[in-house]
Protein backbone atom coordinates (compact mmCIF):
# COMPACT_ATOMS: atom_id res chain seq x y z
CA UNK A 1 0.00 0.00 0.00
CA UNK A 2 0.90 3.61 -0.72
CA UNK A 3 2.99 5.31 1.79
CA UNK A 4 4.27 8.84 3.03
CA UNK A 5 7.85 8.54 4.13
CA UNK A 6 8.42 9.54 7.74
CA UNK A 7 12.01 10.85 8.62
CA UNK A 8 13.64 10.66 11.72
CA UNK A 9 16.08 13.14 12.78
CA UNK A 10 17.24 13.25 16.01
CA UNK A 11 14.55 13.67 18.13
CA UNK A 12 11.92 15.33 15.32
CA UNK A 13 10.51 13.76 12.36
CA UNK A 14 10.28 14.98 9.27
CA UNK A 15 7.58 14.02 6.67
CA UNK A 16 7.67 15.92 3.06
CA UNK A 17 4.28 15.48 1.23
CA UNK A 18 5.27 15.60 -2.33
CA UNK A 19 1.68 13.81 -4.09
CA UNK A 20 -1.65 15.13 -4.09
CA UNK A 21 -2.68 12.62 -1.28
CA UNK A 22 -6.34 11.02 -1.87
CA UNK A 23 -8.38 11.10 1.63
CA UNK A 24 -6.96 7.60 2.44
CA UNK A 25 -3.56 8.16 2.13
CA UNK A 26 -4.35 11.22 4.41
CA UNK A 27 -5.47 8.99 6.91
CA UNK A 28 -2.57 6.69 6.53
CA UNK A 29 -0.40 9.83 7.05
CA UNK A 30 -1.92 10.19 10.55
CA UNK A 31 -1.81 7.11 12.14
CA UNK A 32 1.81 6.18 10.58
CA UNK A 33 2.83 9.52 12.43
CA UNK A 34 0.93 9.20 15.47
CA UNK A 35 2.17 5.59 15.97
CA UNK A 36 5.90 7.14 15.06
CA UNK A 37 6.01 9.68 17.66
CA UNK A 38 5.01 6.93 20.34
CA UNK A 39 7.86 4.77 19.23
CA UNK A 40 10.48 7.09 19.14
CA UNK A 41 9.58 9.50 21.75
CA UNK A 42 9.75 12.22 18.88
CA UNK A 43 9.67 16.28 20.32
CA UNK A 44 8.90 17.46 17.57
CA UNK A 45 7.22 17.45 14.02
CA UNK A 46 7.94 19.22 11.28
CA UNK A 47 5.17 18.64 8.08
CA UNK A 48 6.21 20.04 4.84
CA UNK A 49 4.04 20.94 2.60
CA UNK A 50 5.70 22.98 -0.17
CA UNK A 51 5.13 21.06 -2.80
CA UNK A 52 1.09 20.70 -2.23
CA UNK A 53 -0.79 23.03 -4.36
CA UNK A 54 -4.07 22.90 -2.98
CA UNK A 55 -5.10 22.40 0.93
CA UNK A 56 -8.89 21.74 1.36
CA UNK A 57 -10.76 21.58 4.38
CA UNK A 58 -10.43 17.61 4.68
CA UNK A 59 -6.47 18.14 4.68
CA UNK A 60 -6.63 21.12 6.85
CA UNK A 61 -8.23 18.70 9.27
CA UNK A 62 -5.75 16.44 9.14
CA UNK A 63 -3.42 18.75 9.94
CA UNK A 64 -4.79 19.82 12.70
CA UNK A 65 -5.55 16.53 14.25
CA UNK A 66 -1.79 15.63 13.54
CA UNK A 67 -1.07 18.89 15.62
CA UNK A 68 -3.29 17.58 18.48
CA UNK A 69 -2.64 14.47 18.86
CA UNK A 70 0.94 14.81 18.59
CA UNK A 71 0.44 17.66 21.75
CA UNK A 72 -1.35 14.52 23.73
CA UNK A 73 1.93 12.79 22.72
CA UNK A 74 4.13 15.45 23.99
CA UNK A 75 5.20 17.02 20.86
CA UNK A 76 5.15 20.24 18.96
CA UNK A 77 4.21 20.22 15.27
CA UNK A 78 5.00 23.00 12.67
CA UNK A 79 3.91 22.88 9.18
CA UNK A 80 6.58 24.66 7.05
CA UNK A 81 6.40 25.96 3.17
CA UNK A 82 2.63 26.43 2.60
CA UNK A 83 2.04 28.27 -1.05
CA UNK A 84 1.17 31.85 -1.24
CA UNK A 85 -2.03 30.85 -3.27
CA UNK A 86 -2.92 27.65 -0.97
CA UNK A 87 -2.75 29.97 1.69
CA UNK A 88 -5.02 33.05 0.11
CA UNK A 89 -7.58 29.54 -0.53
CA UNK A 90 -7.27 28.27 2.44
CA UNK A 91 -8.45 31.99 3.72
CA UNK A 92 -11.00 32.97 1.63
CA UNK A 93 -12.41 29.12 2.58
CA UNK A 94 -12.63 30.76 5.83
CA UNK A 95 -9.62 28.22 7.40
CA UNK A 96 -7.31 30.12 9.44
CA UNK A 97 -5.99 26.85 11.35
CA UNK A 98 -5.57 28.10 14.22
CA UNK A 99 -3.41 26.07 16.96
CA UNK A 100 -1.24 24.84 14.22
CA UNK A 101 2.53 26.53 13.67
CA UNK A 102 3.28 27.56 10.85
CA UNK A 103 7.35 28.59 9.34
CA UNK A 104 8.34 29.57 6.05
CA UNK A 105 10.99 26.75 5.19
CA UNK A 106 12.09 23.17 7.14
CA UNK A 107 15.74 25.06 8.23
CA UNK A 108 12.99 27.93 10.13
CA UNK A 109 10.53 25.47 11.27
CA UNK A 110 13.67 23.18 12.63
CA UNK A 111 14.57 26.82 14.53
CA UNK A 112 11.34 27.34 15.40
CA UNK A 113 11.44 23.60 17.35
CA UNK A 114 14.77 23.68 18.85
CA UNK A 115 14.11 27.32 20.38
CA UNK A 116 10.75 26.10 22.10
CA UNK A 117 12.99 23.28 23.75
CA UNK A 118 15.46 25.87 24.60
CA UNK A 119 12.68 27.93 26.26
CA UNK A 120 13.81 31.08 24.91
CA UNK A 121 10.60 32.48 23.98
CA UNK A 122 10.75 33.18 20.57
CA UNK A 123 7.95 30.66 19.06
CA UNK A 124 5.13 32.04 17.49
CA UNK A 125 1.73 30.12 17.81
CA UNK A 126 -0.85 31.30 16.32
CA UNK A 127 -3.94 31.05 18.57
CA UNK A 128 -1.76 33.28 21.00
CA UNK A 129 -4.11 36.10 22.82
CA UNK A 130 -2.78 39.69 21.91
CA UNK A 131 -1.28 40.37 25.67
CA UNK A 132 0.78 37.41 25.43
CA UNK A 133 2.20 38.19 22.32
CA UNK A 134 3.08 41.12 23.09
CA UNK A 135 5.32 39.55 26.40
CA UNK A 136 6.68 37.41 24.41
CA UNK A 137 8.26 40.77 21.95
CA UNK A 138 9.11 41.88 25.22
CA UNK A 139 6.39 44.78 25.17
CA UNK A 140 4.51 45.45 28.37
CA UNK B 1 -34.06 48.53 -54.86
CA UNK B 2 -30.76 47.14 -54.35
CA UNK B 3 -30.20 45.83 -57.92
CA UNK B 4 -30.77 49.02 -59.68
CA UNK B 5 -27.87 50.46 -57.51
CA UNK B 6 -25.90 52.55 -59.26
CA UNK B 7 -23.79 53.84 -56.83
CA UNK B 8 -20.37 50.94 -57.67
CA UNK B 9 -21.03 52.39 -61.64
CA UNK B 10 -20.60 56.22 -60.18
CA UNK B 11 -17.81 55.29 -58.27
CA UNK B 12 -15.95 53.95 -61.01
CA UNK B 13 -16.55 56.49 -63.75
CA UNK B 14 -15.96 59.38 -61.16
CA UNK B 15 -13.51 57.81 -58.93
CA UNK B 16 -11.11 61.10 -59.43
CA UNK B 17 -13.76 64.07 -58.88
CA UNK B 18 -15.64 62.40 -55.91
CA UNK B 19 -11.75 62.23 -54.39
CA UNK B 20 -11.45 65.68 -54.96
CA UNK B 21 -14.31 66.70 -53.75
CA UNK B 22 -14.41 64.81 -50.83
CA UNK B 23 -10.72 65.89 -49.77
CA UNK B 24 -11.97 69.47 -50.24
CA UNK B 25 -14.93 69.00 -47.69
CA UNK B 26 -12.57 67.01 -45.36
CA UNK B 27 -9.98 69.87 -45.58
CA UNK B 28 -12.79 72.68 -44.93
CA UNK B 29 -14.66 71.18 -42.17
CA UNK B 30 -11.57 70.13 -40.00
CA UNK B 31 -9.24 72.27 -38.24
CA UNK B 32 -6.96 69.35 -37.44
CA UNK B 33 -5.10 70.35 -40.57
CA UNK B 34 -1.32 70.10 -39.16
CA UNK B 35 -2.50 66.73 -37.38
CA UNK B 36 -2.47 64.41 -40.65
CA UNK B 37 -0.13 64.68 -43.71
CA UNK B 38 -2.44 65.48 -47.14
CA UNK B 39 -1.05 62.43 -48.89
CA UNK B 40 -1.88 59.81 -46.28
CA UNK B 41 -5.00 61.13 -45.92
CA UNK B 42 -5.81 60.97 -49.82
CA UNK B 43 -4.51 57.32 -49.54
CA UNK B 44 -7.32 56.83 -47.00
CA UNK B 45 -9.69 58.25 -48.75
CA UNK B 46 -8.89 56.62 -51.85
CA UNK B 47 -8.36 53.30 -50.36
CA UNK B 48 -12.01 54.10 -48.85
CA UNK B 49 -13.53 55.00 -52.22
CA UNK B 50 -12.07 51.23 -53.78
CA UNK B 51 -13.33 49.34 -50.98
CA UNK B 52 -16.79 51.09 -50.98
CA UNK B 53 -16.87 50.04 -54.75
CA UNK B 54 -16.23 46.91 -54.34
CA UNK B 55 -18.66 45.95 -51.24
CA UNK B 56 -21.46 47.83 -52.39
CA UNK B 57 -21.08 45.91 -55.95
CA UNK B 58 -20.63 42.64 -54.24
CA UNK B 59 -23.74 43.25 -51.59
CA UNK B 60 -25.89 44.99 -54.03
CA UNK B 61 -29.11 43.13 -52.55
CA UNK B 62 -28.51 43.34 -49.11
CA UNK B 63 -27.41 47.42 -47.90
CA UNK B 64 -27.59 47.22 -44.09
CA UNK B 65 -25.46 44.49 -42.93
CA UNK B 66 -21.85 46.02 -42.65
CA UNK B 67 -20.82 43.21 -40.59
CA UNK B 68 -20.88 40.70 -43.12
CA UNK B 69 -17.58 39.10 -45.19
CA UNK B 70 -18.26 41.45 -47.97
CA UNK B 71 -17.46 44.14 -45.51
CA UNK B 72 -14.22 42.51 -43.79
CA UNK B 73 -11.77 44.63 -45.68
CA UNK B 74 -13.42 47.66 -44.89
CA UNK B 75 -13.62 47.68 -41.10
CA UNK B 76 -10.02 46.78 -41.49
CA UNK B 77 -9.39 50.06 -43.03
CA UNK B 78 -11.91 51.95 -40.55
CA UNK B 79 -10.33 50.11 -37.67
CA UNK B 80 -6.91 50.90 -38.16
CA UNK B 81 -7.85 54.59 -39.50
CA UNK B 82 -9.63 55.25 -35.82
CA UNK B 83 -6.72 53.66 -33.77
CA UNK B 84 -4.38 56.19 -35.38
CA UNK B 85 -7.17 58.99 -35.20
CA UNK B 86 -7.29 58.50 -31.19
CA UNK B 87 -3.60 58.01 -30.74
CA UNK B 88 -3.29 60.93 -32.42
CA UNK B 89 -5.92 63.38 -30.10
CA UNK B 90 -8.56 63.58 -32.79
CA UNK B 91 -12.30 63.46 -31.03
CA UNK B 92 -14.79 60.69 -31.64
CA UNK B 93 -16.23 63.17 -33.93
CA UNK B 94 -13.60 64.09 -35.75
CA UNK B 95 -12.80 60.34 -36.33
CA UNK B 96 -16.30 59.69 -37.58
CA UNK B 97 -16.66 62.98 -40.11
CA UNK B 98 -13.89 60.68 -41.76
CA UNK B 99 -16.95 59.41 -42.89
CA UNK B 100 -19.62 61.26 -42.97
CA UNK B 101 -18.18 64.15 -45.21
CA UNK B 102 -18.30 61.87 -47.95
CA UNK B 103 -21.84 61.97 -48.11
CA UNK B 104 -22.11 65.32 -49.61
CA UNK B 105 -19.48 64.74 -52.48
CA UNK B 106 -21.71 61.21 -53.17
CA UNK B 107 -25.26 62.69 -53.15
CA UNK B 108 -24.19 65.26 -55.32
CA UNK B 109 -22.96 63.27 -58.01
CA UNK B 110 -25.74 60.97 -57.53
CA UNK B 111 -28.23 63.94 -58.47
CA UNK B 112 -26.46 64.95 -61.40
CA UNK B 113 -26.18 61.57 -62.21
CA UNK B 114 -30.05 60.53 -61.63
CA UNK B 115 -32.07 63.71 -62.56
CA UNK B 116 -34.32 62.56 -64.37
CA UNK B 117 -35.17 59.38 -62.45
CA UNK B 118 -36.77 60.72 -58.95
CA UNK B 119 -37.55 57.04 -57.45
CA UNK B 120 -33.73 55.94 -58.24
CA UNK B 121 -32.27 59.05 -56.67
CA UNK B 122 -34.00 58.48 -53.50
CA UNK B 123 -33.26 54.69 -53.21
CA UNK B 124 -29.62 55.31 -54.01
CA UNK B 125 -29.47 58.19 -51.40
CA UNK B 126 -31.31 56.31 -49.12
CA UNK B 127 -28.71 53.26 -49.33
CA UNK B 128 -25.92 55.23 -49.32
CA UNK B 129 -27.04 57.41 -46.18
CA UNK B 130 -27.79 54.14 -44.56
CA UNK B 131 -24.36 52.40 -45.38
CA UNK B 132 -22.21 55.87 -44.64
CA UNK B 133 -24.09 56.19 -41.36
CA UNK B 134 -23.26 52.60 -39.94
CA UNK B 135 -19.70 53.00 -40.77
CA UNK B 136 -19.34 56.47 -39.27
CA UNK B 137 -20.87 54.82 -36.20
CA UNK B 138 -18.20 52.03 -36.18
CA UNK B 139 -15.83 54.27 -36.69
CA UNK B 140 -17.05 55.72 -33.65
CA UNK B 141 -17.25 52.47 -31.48
CA UNK B 142 -13.40 51.53 -32.66
CA UNK B 143 -12.34 54.55 -30.97
CA UNK B 144 -14.68 54.28 -28.09
CA UNK B 145 -12.95 50.85 -27.36
CA UNK B 146 -9.28 51.74 -28.07
CA UNK B 147 -9.37 54.50 -25.70
CA UNK B 148 -10.78 51.74 -22.93
CA UNK B 149 -8.02 49.50 -23.91
CA UNK B 150 -5.35 52.78 -22.94
CA UNK B 151 -7.10 53.44 -20.16
CA UNK B 152 -7.17 49.38 -18.72
CA UNK B 153 -3.45 49.34 -19.40
CA UNK B 154 -3.33 52.11 -17.28
CA UNK B 155 -5.07 50.99 -14.76
CA UNK B 156 -2.99 47.23 -14.75
CA UNK B 157 0.32 49.33 -14.97
CA UNK B 158 -0.62 51.66 -12.15
CA UNK B 159 -1.67 48.75 -10.22
CA UNK B 160 1.44 47.00 -10.35
CA UNK B 161 3.65 50.89 -9.51
CA UNK B 162 1.25 50.99 -6.61
CA UNK B 163 2.12 47.73 -4.93
CA UNK B 164 5.92 48.12 -3.95
CA UNK B 165 7.69 45.34 -1.65
CA UNK B 166 10.55 46.81 -0.13
CA UNK B 167 13.00 44.49 1.98
CA UNK B 168 14.09 46.68 5.03
CA UNK B 169 16.45 44.32 6.05
CA UNK B 170 17.40 40.71 6.35
CA UNK B 171 14.25 39.05 6.87
CA UNK B 172 12.43 42.02 7.09
CA UNK B 173 9.72 43.63 4.35
CA UNK B 174 7.75 46.67 4.16
CA UNK B 175 4.57 46.91 1.92
CA UNK B 176 3.71 50.68 2.27
CA UNK B 177 0.46 50.91 0.86
CA UNK B 178 -0.72 54.79 -0.92
CA UNK B 179 -4.41 55.36 -1.88
CA UNK B 180 -7.31 53.65 -2.13
CA UNK B 181 -7.61 49.86 -1.13
CA UNK B 182 -10.37 48.09 -2.69
CA UNK B 183 -11.02 44.53 -3.79
CA UNK B 184 -9.39 44.00 -6.89
CA UNK B 185 -6.09 46.29 -5.43
CA UNK B 186 -6.04 44.64 -1.99
CA UNK B 187 -5.79 40.98 -4.07
CA UNK B 188 -2.56 42.31 -6.11
CA UNK B 189 -1.43 43.44 -2.55
CA UNK B 190 -1.87 40.54 -0.99
CA UNK B 191 -0.37 38.07 -3.75
CA UNK B 192 2.71 40.48 -4.49
CA UNK B 193 3.27 40.55 -0.62
CA UNK B 194 3.07 36.78 0.27
CA UNK B 195 4.97 35.88 -2.99
CA UNK B 196 7.98 38.32 -1.77
CA UNK B 197 7.59 36.31 2.14
CA UNK B 198 8.43 33.39 -0.21
CA UNK B 199 11.46 34.21 -2.16
CA UNK B 200 13.46 36.25 0.91
CA UNK B 201 12.47 33.87 3.22
CA UNK B 202 10.89 37.01 5.00
CA UNK B 203 9.90 36.08 8.63
CA UNK B 204 8.20 39.79 9.36
CA UNK B 205 6.23 42.22 7.00
CA UNK B 206 5.20 45.56 7.60
CA UNK B 207 2.24 46.73 6.33
CA UNK B 208 2.29 50.51 6.22
CA UNK B 209 -1.41 52.31 5.52
CA UNK B 210 0.14 55.85 6.20
CA UNK B 211 -1.20 56.92 3.02
CA UNK B 212 -4.51 55.08 2.82
CA UNK B 213 -7.00 57.87 3.09
CA UNK B 214 -10.15 55.63 5.13
CA UNK B 215 -10.77 52.01 5.10
CA UNK B 216 -14.25 50.63 4.95
CA UNK B 217 -15.47 47.06 6.23
CA UNK B 218 -13.75 45.60 3.47
CA UNK B 219 -10.38 46.96 3.16
CA UNK B 220 -10.18 46.22 6.50
CA UNK B 221 -11.36 42.40 6.56
CA UNK B 222 -8.97 42.22 3.21
CA UNK B 223 -6.37 43.53 5.37
CA UNK B 224 -7.31 40.81 7.75
CA UNK B 225 -6.53 37.72 5.19
CA UNK B 226 -3.48 39.29 4.26
CA UNK B 227 -2.26 38.70 7.68
CA UNK B 228 -4.22 35.42 8.29
CA UNK B 229 -2.70 33.87 4.69
CA UNK B 230 1.17 35.27 6.05
CA UNK B 231 0.47 33.39 9.24
CA UNK B 232 -0.33 30.07 7.56
CA UNK B 233 2.41 30.74 5.84
CA UNK B 234 4.66 31.07 8.71
CA UNK B 235 5.56 35.33 8.62
CA UNK B 236 4.17 37.60 11.22
CA UNK B 237 2.61 41.08 10.08
CA UNK B 238 2.66 44.59 11.67
CA UNK B 239 0.67 47.12 10.59
CA UNK B 240 1.60 50.58 10.86
CA UNK B 241 0.52 54.26 10.22
CA UNK B 242 -2.97 53.80 11.37
CA UNK B 243 -4.46 57.22 11.56
CA UNK B 244 -6.58 58.54 14.67
CA UNK B 245 -9.79 58.89 12.03
CA UNK B 246 -8.69 54.94 10.82
CA UNK B 247 -8.29 54.02 14.58
CA UNK B 248 -12.41 54.76 14.96
CA UNK B 249 -13.92 53.24 12.02
CA UNK B 250 -12.04 50.16 12.75
CA UNK B 251 -13.58 50.23 16.10
CA UNK B 252 -17.55 51.71 14.82
CA UNK B 253 -17.21 48.95 12.26
CA UNK B 254 -16.32 46.38 14.72
CA UNK B 255 -13.41 45.14 12.97
CA UNK B 256 -11.82 42.86 15.49
CA UNK B 257 -8.06 43.49 15.17
CA UNK B 258 -7.25 42.40 18.53
CA UNK B 259 -4.62 39.61 17.19
CA UNK B 260 -2.87 41.87 15.00
CA UNK B 261 0.12 43.69 16.32
CA UNK B 262 -0.33 47.27 15.65
CA UNK B 263 1.90 50.40 15.54
CA UNK B 264 2.07 54.29 14.98
CA UNK B 265 4.56 54.60 12.94
CA UNK B 266 6.52 52.74 9.96
CA UNK B 267 9.79 53.03 12.93
CA UNK B 268 8.11 51.85 15.53
CA UNK B 269 7.28 48.88 13.68
CA UNK B 270 10.77 48.62 12.28
CA UNK B 271 12.32 48.66 15.54
CA UNK B 272 9.83 45.89 16.63
CA UNK B 273 10.48 44.19 13.66
CA UNK B 274 14.34 44.20 14.26
CA UNK B 275 13.53 42.89 17.57
CA UNK B 276 11.62 39.84 16.00
CA UNK B 277 14.21 38.80 14.13
CA UNK B 278 16.64 39.12 16.86
CA UNK B 279 19.00 42.50 16.21
CA UNK B 280 18.53 45.74 17.65
CA UNK B 281 19.58 49.31 17.08
CA UNK B 282 22.40 50.56 19.06
CA UNK B 283 23.30 54.25 19.27
CA UNK B 284 27.13 54.18 18.31
CA UNK B 285 29.53 54.65 21.19
CA UNK B 286 32.34 58.12 20.83
CA UNK B 287 35.65 56.78 19.30
CA UNK C 1 -8.59 17.33 -23.72
CA UNK C 2 -12.01 16.90 -24.93
CA UNK C 3 -14.47 18.93 -23.17
CA UNK C 4 -17.72 18.89 -21.62
CA UNK C 5 -15.49 15.98 -20.10
CA UNK C 6 -18.22 13.88 -17.56
CA UNK C 7 -15.98 12.10 -14.67
CA UNK C 8 -17.66 9.51 -12.56
CA UNK C 9 -16.79 9.77 -8.46
CA UNK C 10 -17.19 6.88 -6.91
CA UNK C 11 -14.11 7.02 -4.58
CA UNK C 12 -11.17 9.10 -3.46
CA UNK C 13 -8.65 8.33 -5.83
CA UNK C 14 -11.57 9.80 -8.41
CA UNK C 15 -11.50 12.79 -6.23
CA UNK C 16 -7.69 13.26 -7.29
CA UNK C 17 -8.40 12.65 -10.97
CA UNK C 18 -11.28 14.98 -10.58
CA UNK C 19 -8.57 18.14 -9.14
CA UNK C 20 -5.97 16.97 -11.98
CA UNK C 21 -8.78 17.54 -14.66
CA UNK C 22 -10.27 20.59 -13.48
CA UNK C 23 -6.40 21.84 -13.27
CA UNK C 24 -5.60 21.35 -16.28
CA UNK C 25 -9.01 23.14 -17.63
CA UNK C 26 -7.69 26.12 -15.85
CA UNK C 27 -4.23 26.36 -17.30
CA UNK C 28 -5.90 25.46 -20.16
CA UNK C 29 -7.66 28.63 -19.56
CA UNK C 30 -4.05 30.53 -18.43
CA UNK C 31 -6.29 31.07 -15.12
CA UNK C 32 -3.86 33.27 -12.59
CA UNK C 33 -1.94 30.54 -9.64
CA UNK C 34 -4.43 31.77 -6.95
CA UNK C 35 -7.30 31.45 -9.25
CA UNK C 36 -6.59 27.69 -10.09
CA UNK C 37 -5.73 26.84 -6.99
CA UNK C 38 -8.99 28.47 -5.29
CA UNK C 39 -11.13 26.64 -8.05
CA UNK C 40 -9.24 23.09 -7.77
CA UNK C 41 -9.80 23.44 -4.51
CA UNK C 42 -13.60 23.98 -4.34
CA UNK C 43 -13.86 21.20 -6.74
CA UNK C 44 -11.99 19.53 -4.21
CA UNK C 45 -14.25 20.50 -1.66
CA UNK C 46 -17.44 19.55 -4.04
CA UNK C 47 -16.32 16.19 -5.15
CA UNK C 48 -16.14 15.10 -1.35
CA UNK C 49 -19.20 15.91 -0.61
CA UNK C 50 -20.85 14.00 -3.83
CA UNK C 51 -18.96 10.83 -2.68
CA UNK C 52 -19.52 11.08 1.49
CA UNK C 53 -22.71 12.74 1.19
CA UNK C 54 -24.40 11.44 -2.25
CA UNK C 55 -23.33 7.67 -2.03
CA UNK C 56 -20.90 8.98 -5.33
CA UNK C 57 -21.87 10.28 -8.82
CA UNK C 58 -20.53 12.50 -11.18
CA UNK C 59 -18.94 15.77 -12.53
CA UNK C 60 -19.02 17.61 -15.79
CA UNK C 61 -16.19 19.69 -16.61
CA UNK C 62 -17.01 22.50 -19.43
CA UNK C 63 -15.85 26.03 -20.51
CA UNK C 64 -17.77 28.84 -20.57
CA UNK C 65 -17.41 31.14 -23.17
CA UNK C 66 -20.00 34.32 -22.90
CA UNK C 67 -17.86 36.55 -25.93
CA UNK C 68 -16.53 38.70 -23.14
CA UNK C 69 -15.05 36.45 -20.71
CA UNK C 70 -14.61 32.95 -20.42
CA UNK C 71 -14.93 30.88 -17.46
CA UNK C 72 -14.71 27.27 -16.46
CA UNK C 73 -18.37 25.37 -15.11
CA UNK C 74 -18.34 22.47 -13.00
CA UNK C 75 -21.53 20.50 -12.30
CA UNK C 76 -21.84 18.15 -9.86
CA UNK C 77 -24.75 15.65 -9.86
CA UNK C 78 -25.27 12.91 -7.20
CA UNK C 79 -28.82 11.14 -6.35
CA UNK C 80 -27.93 10.69 -3.08
CA UNK C 81 -30.38 11.37 -0.03
CA UNK C 82 -30.66 15.21 -0.64
CA UNK C 83 -30.37 18.03 1.58
CA UNK C 84 -33.41 18.68 3.57
CA UNK C 85 -32.36 22.11 4.53
CA UNK C 86 -30.40 23.87 2.01
CA UNK C 87 -30.38 27.54 3.80
CA UNK C 88 -29.12 25.72 7.10
CA UNK C 89 -26.50 23.58 4.97
CA UNK C 90 -24.60 26.90 3.36
CA UNK C 91 -24.11 28.46 6.49
CA UNK C 92 -20.80 29.11 7.67
CA UNK C 93 -20.11 26.33 10.01
CA UNK C 94 -22.16 23.82 9.48
CA UNK C 95 -21.44 20.58 9.13
CA UNK C 96 -22.88 17.12 9.20
CA UNK C 97 -19.59 14.83 8.40
CA UNK C 98 -17.21 15.60 11.14
CA UNK C 99 -15.55 18.39 8.68
CA UNK C 100 -14.58 21.90 9.45
CA UNK C 101 -17.66 23.05 8.56
CA UNK C 102 -16.70 25.09 5.73
CA UNK C 103 -17.97 22.76 2.99
CA UNK C 104 -20.32 24.80 1.11
CA UNK C 105 -20.28 28.23 2.64
CA UNK C 106 -16.23 28.26 2.02
CA UNK C 107 -16.47 26.79 -1.29
CA UNK C 108 -19.24 29.09 -2.76
CA UNK C 109 -16.66 32.45 -1.17
CA UNK C 110 -14.21 30.64 -3.66
CA UNK C 111 -16.06 30.79 -6.85
CA UNK C 112 -18.35 33.37 -8.73
CA UNK C 113 -21.23 31.41 -9.62
CA UNK C 114 -22.71 29.02 -6.95
CA UNK C 115 -26.21 27.28 -7.58
CA UNK C 116 -27.63 24.18 -5.56
CA UNK C 117 -30.45 22.12 -6.15
CA UNK C 118 -31.42 19.83 -4.06
CA UNK C 119 -34.34 17.12 -3.54
CA UNK C 120 -35.05 14.97 -0.95
CA UNK C 121 -34.66 11.23 -1.61
CA UNK C 122 -33.65 12.20 -5.46
CA UNK C 123 -30.29 14.18 -5.13
CA UNK C 124 -28.34 17.06 -5.56
CA UNK C 125 -26.90 18.87 -8.25
CA UNK C 126 -24.39 21.83 -7.61
CA UNK C 127 -23.12 23.97 -10.22
CA UNK C 128 -19.90 26.46 -10.10
CA UNK C 129 -18.26 28.94 -12.85
CA UNK C 130 -15.40 30.31 -12.06
CA UNK C 131 -14.32 33.25 -14.80
CA UNK C 132 -11.20 34.47 -15.79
Amino acid sequence: MERIPILQMGEFLLVTIQVDMHDRLAMTLQDDLTNRISQVKARGVLIDISALEIVDSFIGRILGNIAKMAQVLDAQTVVVGMQPAVAITLVELGLSLTGIRTALNVEKGMALLTSTFNQDGTAIELSVLPRERADLYGET
Amino acid sequence: MGSTSKIPEILQHHEAELLSAWLQEITATSNRRGLLKEVELREECREFLSLFREAVRQNSTSTSDIQGIAWQEMRNLLTAISRSRSQKGFSPSETASFVFSFKQPLFEQLQRELAQDGQALVDNIWMATHLLDKLGLFTTEIYQKTREEVIRRQQEELMELSTPVVKLWDGVLALPIIGTLDSARTQVVMESLLQKIVETGSEVAIIDITGVPTVDTLTAQHLLKTITAARLMGADCIISGIRPQIAQTIVYLGVDLANVITKSSLADAFALALQRVGLKIVQRTQP
Amino acid sequence: MERPEVMSIQSSADVVLVRQAVRQCAVDLKFSLVDQTKLVTAASELARNTLDYGGGGTVTIETVDTGDRRGVRLTFADQGPGIPNLELALKDGYTTGGGLGMGLSGTKRLVNEFDIVSKVGEGTVVTIIKWK
